[in-house]
């Protein structure tokens, strides 16, 4: 059976070139980085090209960058390195986040809130997954110290305004820290045009290695490790380096920085013809998210009366696969915050599911899905004993939001 | 991915690859070496082929049945609903139609609830009252730990339907109260007892088990206690 993947913004594979780069550092060019041989001279040389290429590609300075054992760990950095640096130094003691951060985000600042005296404010965000930068310019206090949003967002793929938020940030002298692990495909990750303080890449998701992730620091930037221990990565991020993984990640980035123009052309046309079918030949389905201010490949659909964890296994069936916010498919049995922040009632969340694009998706994988969907719904929907329509939702959603206002105004 | 397989011949919808007989099971136990599916072979045969659900909702189309039931909401993920039809001289059910909104395991538990009451020329109504998650989870072949909560709505939406059965025939007498219902065997804690630790601010099954002692002697009632924690959670902060 053909396998169609569609589930990149979980995981992409390893480009071929990418692994080919990566393969003398295994066996042949393994030394430390650290020892004074020449076979660890060869590695410290290939460690030193690695952060050069990828200060290149983010246009940085090169003692800018550092490496990390995973995206989740750069932003545990990051978040929790700057915060404490801050407090220390006492310059205050506030985070400002948004509702829809990955979990390494929002609980690294929930675990600062409750173990470490900080105060965190979470931004909400609008249907469409934006937040409002009036709002942001006013959670700002003399207190805080750090903003921490993400780029693009995993599940609806929503884009922020980066830049934007930047401006803001310099303008009320706070840092600036952005997530951007699903923009390095698609996006400029050029950090003097963003004018970020902090960014987080991971090789997972731009066909490089697993369990390699980078943090962008600006120079002078206050943060404090979270490791310890040798002093590798300018003492920030103690561990003997992952040469293999480094150099793949630094290789996977070039790539996908140098041709992601096209991509995100290519992609946007695929994402806007398969929501469109979808639209055509499923009724009652939402779309989640940013209609045009989204990852080019990025879908994610809401389809009422039926629980998405079904619909993926239905799906595997054909060798297609996608992902789902819905409550089954996470390990804590809520549905995703991230839907649920934009607005919609819980079943909505149930019923989400994800088809995130890459490099092998193509139009006849795209028109296999779209013809192998629309039964599958129709039987999950015959199964279920809930019909609602979208009528019932915008009802729901209006009774939440009357609800939300009787609360502010009491 | 990646690289292209050809696949010379045509492939089938279905691949059923078998799995080989391996006895290696994942620390959470959700994976089993060798599996390409995530649950038993029997829900997925019951996911795929569920029996006994219904089509017809007709108003003439349920006629025939004399009991319902409808349990869980659309916003908690799961909602069942069972139709049955009792024979009143032998007490026996003749019939188990459903429907079911929720993931792959509410699905299958359904339809093998449906199965376990109407095979072998029907359950009687007393056994029936009698059935427990448990029971259907053994015939399942198991869940993953996380997933058995799913499997807990099917007995309680039976028993809702054969309430509503008692009731449509006059037999008020039998209807059970849905009040108190004893989760812990060992200690007698109720759902009650687990509904006012909630309340008091219990948010996990530790907190709820340092408040209330449950699970510690019967262990079998675990995934119960931490469906109703779920269950209490939302409905009473609505949090997400």
């Amino acid at each position: 059976m053909k396998e169609i993947y569609l589930d990149f913004a979980a995981t992409t594979f390893v480009r071929p070139e990418v692994k080919k780069a990566m393969e003398p550092y295994f066996t042949r060019e393994f030394g430390n980085p650290g020892s004074m041989h020449s076979s660890g001279l060869h590695a410290k040389q290939a460690l030193d090209y690695a952060r050069e290429k990828v200060a290149k590609t983010i246009n940085s300075r090169i003692d800018e960058v550092y490496f990390t054992g995973s995206g989740t760990e750069s932003i545990n950095l990051a978040v929790k390195g700057v915060a404490r640096a801050c407090k220390r130094a006492g310059k205050g003691n506030h985070v400002i986040t948004s509702r829809i951060e990955h979990h390494a985000v929002m609980d690294s600042c929930k675990d600062l809130e409750k173990n470490e005296g900080f105060r965190i404010t979470y931004l909400p965000v609008d249907k469409f997954g934006l937040i409002n930068l009036e709002e942001l310019e006013k959670a700002i206090a003399p207190e805080t110290i750090l903003i921490t949003i993400m780029y693009a967002n995993n599940e609806i793929g929503t884009i922020q305004q980066i830049a934007e938020i930047a401006k803001i940030a310099k303008k009320h002298n706070v840092l600036f820290h952005t997530d951007a692990c699903q923009a390095g495909y698609e996006l400029s990750v050029n950090v003097q045009e963003l004018g970020v303080d902090l960014m987080t890449l991971n090789g997972s998701k731009i066909y490089g290695p697993k369990g390699v992730g980078m943090l962008f620091v600006k120079k002078g930037t206050p943060i404090v490790p979270i490791i310890h221990g040798g002093g590798q990565e300018g003492g920030l991020r103690s561990g003997t380096e992952n040469i293999a993984g480094i150099v793949g990640f630094a290789k996977a980035l070039e790539i996908c920085q140098n041709a992601r123009e096209k991509e995100a052309k290519r992609l946007t046309k695929l994402r806007d013809y398969f929501i469109k079918e979808l639209f055509k030949r499923i009724p009652d389905i939402m779309l989640n998210g940013h209609p045009v201010q989204r990852l080019p490949n990025n879908v994610n659909v809401s389809i009422l009366s039926i629980e998405g964890e079904a619909v993926l296994l239905k799906l595997n069936e054909f060798g297609i696969y996608a992902s789902s916010g819905s409550a089954c498919t996470s390990h804590d049995l809520e549905p995703s915050h991230v839907v649920l922040a934009t607005g919609v009632p819980f079943e909505v969340a149930h019923g989400s599911l994800r088809f995130t694009f890459g490099i092998t998706t193509n139009k006849k994988q795209l028109e296999f899905v779209l013809k192998a969907l629309p039964p599958i719904v129709k039987e999950l929907r015959n199964l279920s004993p809930v019909k609602l329509t979208l009528k019932d939702i915008e009802r729901e959603i209006e009774k939440q939001k009357a609800l939300a206002a009787s609360v502010k105004v009491g | 991915m990646g690289k292209k397989k050809k696949i010379s011949k045509k492939s089938k919808a279905k691949p059923a690859k078998k799995s080989k007989a391996l006895h290696f099971q994942s620390p959470d136990g959700i994976t089993t070496l060798g599996q390409d599916w995530f649950y038993s072979p029997t829900v997925k045969e019951h996911f795929f082929k569920p029996r006994n659900f219904l089509t017809n909702t007709s108003k003439t189309g349920l006629k025939q049945f004399n009991g319902t039931g409808l349990i869980g909401s659309a916003a908690c993920g799961d909602v069942m609903r069972l139709w049955i039809k009792v024979d009143p001289q032998t007490e026996k059910l003749k019939e188990c139609k459903w429907q079911t909104f929720g993931c792959g395991s509410a699905i299958a538990s359904t339809s093998m609830l449906s199965v376990m009451v109407t095979e072998n020329g029907g359950m009687k109504v007393e056994e029936a009252l009698k059935i427990t998650p448990q029971d259907i989870l053994k015939r399942l072949g198991g869940l993953p730990a996380r997933k058995i909560h799913c499997s807990v709505l099917g007995d309680k939406a039976l028993r809702a339907a054969i309430n509503d059965y008692f009731r449509q025939s006059g037999q008020l007498e039998r209807v059970r109260g849905e009040g108190k219902k004893v989760i812990d065997k060992v200690l007698g804690i109720t759902d009650e007892d687990i509904e006012h630790a909630v309340l008091e601010g219990a948010k996990t099954f530790e907190e709820v088990q340092h408040k209330t002692k449950v699970g510690v002697h019967d262990k079998a009632c675990v995934p119960e206690v931490m469906q109703l924690i779920h269950y209490y959670r939302r409905k009473h902060f609505n949090e997400d």
